[in-house]
């Protein structure tokens, strides 16, 4: 296997509503900005490849027209994902280790605020027999908490504090959109949305973009005084029928975890990928983080939720965490598909 | 087989608010003044019109904003002759690559006011606008391009990298 590592990572700010740019130039700073930090010329990254989704952009191939942020000229070797980016990074792993490319960019963007996000999000499910009935995105996520608070015996006021933590983290993270101090009695004096979901449960509704660079071997040791090595990455999902799963549990996030090499030694920090307060309970019982791990330290998808960008800047928080010395071993983790049906795991290391 | 579901009907829609974005807003302004306005690549100094606040080619954003006059030559044409619903004209009639005089990229455009199979590569042809109280901030501003009867110029051949 090929070292690969994270050399550098570049996000927007996160916005409610972005109406001044569009897609390409708001990501066009953020693709900049990770080459720059990377070192690399434009010209010497081996392999492009981006995650979004033309249901948020609401037009045919917007990707194709991303990549006027790049240069595709001459021409470069590119692909795509309609998924977050992070999947986009998996394949460029993927790339680097066939070898190749030496270099790989991944960037992701999403406005989710263009049309009502939370039906665009119900067209990912079965066209036949449930798209149809337009269960939407929280309400999905609600049949969920009430499975997951059934069956851990966990509490409203356990979602409570997972937001209320959330916000807080985030006063830090000058790219996060809902950030500040509330306490869990306040929260939850507010009506549910969708029970037992309360507004603090979910995301908000963010557009934003980022960019991940990645490097093998002496082209990250080259790109990057302390690169943040993939010791492990894995991607498993789950079936899309959410009457064949169990909604309390996420196998697939274990699995991964196990895989990624999540328990092989100490954790310093995980960045996850859980757009509503439940899932984060969920995914922390399935990576076997205990009590002392520092999780979404960044505020998490719940302070910042751009659409196919958020998984991807799990990776980039995590990462940059240990480019800058304050995590020697980093968990990220990223999901897609209603109510976590496919996860990704990755492990980033320091000190190679 | 008997009572075979062969289809169902779904029906779904979603609407969405787009967002034009910078450079392409200055256009679409321009558009609705008479006005046609292009943005210049810094690095390799292609005038882009209509912009879209990058060059595709050299990847970085154009900010410097060039206007151009609405003349410019045919450097390609085809003759359509598919009837289509969607269509302003009934075919057969033309449509051509347009390069702007001083645009270093064509763009598509409608030929009118001349017999559709004497469109020629190098024709020079000039923009028609609607009535100014009825430009908009659209393409549709501009009605069409005609010929201006100037000489044809010579249009360089491709493979110029």
């Amino acid at each position: 296997m090929r070292q690969v590592a994270v050399v550098s990572f570049a996000q927007s700010p996160s916005v409610r509503r972005e109406t001044d740019l569009n897609e390409v130039e708001m990501l066009m700073p953020v693709v900049h900005e990770a080459v720059a930090r990377s070192g690399l010329a434009m010209r010497e990254i081996g392999f492009t490849v981006s995650g979004s989704s033309d249901y948020l952009a609401g037009g045919p191939f917007s990707f194709v027209s991303a990549l006027d942020a790049v240069g595709a000229w001459p021409p470069i070797v590119e692909s795509h994902v309609e998924m977050d980016g992070a999947f986009a990074l998996y394949e460029a792993w993927v790339k680097l280790q066939t070898g190749e490319a030496d270099s790989a960019l991944v960037y992701a963007f999403g406005k989710s605020s263009l049309g009502d996000v939370a039906e665009v999000v119900t067209l990912q499910l079965d066209p036949y027999y449930v798209a149809p009935l337009w269960p939407d995105a929280v309400s999905l996520a609600a049949l969920q908490a009430r499975a997951f608070l059934e069956a851990s015996g966990k509490s409203e006021r356990d979602l409570a504090a997972v937001a209320v933590r959330s916000r807080r983290d985030a006063r830090k993270n000058p790219m996060a959109q809902l950030a500040g101090e509330w306490s869990v009695e306040d929260v939850l004096k507010d009506p549910y949305l969708v029970a037992p979901l309360r507004r603090h449960d979910c995301p908000p509704i963010s557009d934003g973009a980022a960019a991940i660079v990645l490097a093998a071997d002496d082209v990250a040791r080259r790109a990057c005084r302390r690169p943040a090595w993939i010791s492990g990455i894995d991607h498993r999902m789950e079936p899309h029928a959410l009457g064949l799963r169990d909604l309390a549990r996420s196998r697939s996030t274990a699995e991964a975890g196990e895989r990624a090499g999540v328990g092989r030694a100490a954790v310093d920090v995980a960045e996850l990928h859980a757009p509503f307060t439940h899932q984060e309970l969920i995914l922390r019982d399935a990576l076997r983080l205990d009590d002392r791990v520092p999780v979404n330290p960044s505020g998490g998808a719940l302070a910042a939720n751009p659409l196919m960008v958020a998984g991807l800047i799990r990776i980039g928080e995590a990462a940059r965490r240990v480019m800058e010395g304050d995590a020697t071993r980093a968990v990220a983790h990223a999901t897609s598909g209603p109510c976590l049906q496919q996860n990704l795991v990755c492990v980033l290391e320091g000190g190679r | 087989m008997a009572n075979v579901v062969k289809s169902i009907e779904t029906p779904l829609s979603l609407e969405y608010t787009h967002t034009a974005g910078r450079a392409p807003t200055r256009f679409l302004r321009g558009m609705a003044q008479g006005r046609i306005l292009g943005q210049r690549c810094p690095e390799c100094r292609k005038v882009y019109v209509p912009p879209r606040g990058s060059c595709p080619r050299c990847g970085v954003a154009t900010d410097e904003e060039v206007e151009v006059t609405g003349k410019g030559t045919v450097t390609t044409f085809c003759i359509v002759r598919i009837p289509s619903d969607a269509l302003s004209v009934d075919p057969p009639f033309t449509c051509a690559h347009v390069l702007l005089d001083g645009a270093d990229i064509p763009f598509f455009a409608l030929i009118q006011e001349c017999p559709f199979d004497q469109v020629r590569m190098g024709m020079r042809v000039e923009a028609v606008w609607v009535p100014p109280a009825e430009r908009k901030p659209s393409f549709e501003s501009i009605r069409y391009f005609r010929p201006t009867g100037e000489p044809d110029v010579v249009v360089a051949r491709e493979g110029r990298e």
